[in-house]
């Protein structure tokens, strides 16, 4: 029997005097995948905030026993220092690796560059590099393919399978579909 | 916790950002006497008070940069995540933003108080003080960056909150210097700055947290 990385029971969410869902439950194990889908505006970033606990609950239960990570649209790295630098920050906060990381999203090369100089596809990376670093269980990652190139997705999808071979769990929000095999599905809005 | 501050000072001096108020402290010293003539007794009477004007106003120049950045670029989102709590983090930005500003400002205070021509005894008065009233500073700048967090166009509507709650700090940091100044206004001094570097990691972290809605 695997372990339960995250469990929600009949979560609701209100933005703004806005239902914009209710009475939600899922539940992730090891292993496990969950694919959010919905127009915009249905409350997918909404779900993965709740799921980081940056967001609370207007109704429900939320249980989260271990750690998560995010990758959201913002890149929380600093813009002066170069890409290792920025990274290893987290890494440290982490104990992470984050050489590692960077090799495995194929940013290596882009070690010494400043994060400012970075292009659209290369901080979607990087923001992915930072979650792989963090070596926490559940990754909560909201439009991940955003602005990757096939090369980058290859390289997402490895990265994904080998969080789950490894015990991890993932709830993505994405509009183009995810390399995500057997990940469930839940449609909101 | 460490790496935090070193992060915040890193922050500071990177922007060179922690020069600025130490140049608009030298200017304001510099300019004084322009102002008000080259009488040397009238300077010493009044150049401690003006000092600490001075003080107030360049501990608000960075208050834009303390909270804001981070709230933008998702770093306060990242530090929740793993579950750093929010008054850990404004401690820690409160730490740092007292280290990148008190004790230089202490140091410049001495080319001020020459341009001042203030006496020994005064400057002592004014340093000791500073070293009291700074961390309190840094503690209503800090506040006010965490409140205003995620507005736009903050820098006249956080002098207006900030100055008015300095008025305590700049009395009894003042009155320090001045011929009455003893160790009535030191205590009251060091006891306002207590206050608020007590209160300024939770009025600060409920700010941080509340702007996340």
């Amino acid at each position: 029997m695997s372990a339960t990385l995250l469990r929600m029971e009949r979560v609701a969410c209100l933005r703004g005097g806005r239902r914009l869902f209710e009475g939600l439950d899922l539940c992730l194990r090891e292993g496990g995948a969950l694919l959010v889908s919905g127009p915009n505006g249905a409350g997918k970033s909404s779900l993965l905030r709740i799921a980081a606990g940056l967001l609370a609950a207007a109704a429900g239960r939320v249980e989260r026993p271990g750690a998560a990570a995010l990758a959201d649209e913002s890149l929380a790295l600093d813009p002066r220092q170069t890409l290792a630098r920025a990274l290893g920050f987290w890494a440290r906060l982490d104990q992470g690796d984050a050489a590692q990381a960077m090799a495995s999203m194929g940013l290596a090369a882009l070690a010494d560059v400043p994060v400012r100089m970075l292009s659209t596809g290369q901080r979607k990376r990087a923001a992915l590099a930072r979650v792989a670093a963090s070596g926490a269980p559940l990754w909560l990652l909201d439009e991940p393919a955003n602005g990757l190139d096939s090369e980058g997705l290859e390289r997402l999808a490895d990265a994904m399978a080998a969080h789950r071979a490894g015990g991890g769990a993932i709830l993505a929000a994405s509009h183009p579909p995810l390399p995500l095999p057997g990940a469930e599905r839940l449609a909101l809005g | 916790m460490t790496a935090l501050v070193l992060r915040e000072l890193r922050l500071a001096a990177a922007a060179g950002s922690a020069l600025l108020p130490l140049v608009f402290f030298l200017l304001v010293a510099a300019l004084f006497p322009f102002a008000v003539g080259p009488d040397a007794p009238l300077l010493a009477r009044t150049g401690g008070g003006a000092l600490w004007m001075a003080a107030l106003l360049a501990a608000l120049l960075p208050v834009d940069r303390l909270v804001e950045p981070d709230r933008a670029a998702g770093v306060l989102d990242q530090l929740a995540v793993r579950g750093i709590s929010e008054e850990i983090v404004a401690a820690a930005k409160l730490a740092g933003h007292w280290l990148s500003f008190g004790p230089p400002l202490m140091l410049a205070a001495v080319p001020a108080a020459a341009l001042m021509k203030l006496p020994a005894d005064i400057l002592l008065r004014l340093e000791l003080g500073l070293l009291a009233g700074t961390p309190g500073l840094a503690a209503l700048t800090l506040i006010v960056a965490a409140l205003t967090a995620g507005l736009r166009g903050t820098g006249a509507l956080a002098g207006l909150l900030l100055l008015p709650l300095a008025v305590p700090l700049l009395i009894f940091g003042a009155g320090m210097t001045g011929e009455a100044g003893g160790p009535g206004a030191a205590k009251l001094l060091a006891a306002a700055s207590l206050l608020l570097v007590a209160l300024a990691p939770f009025a600060a972290g409920a700010a941080i947290r509340a702007a996340r809605d």
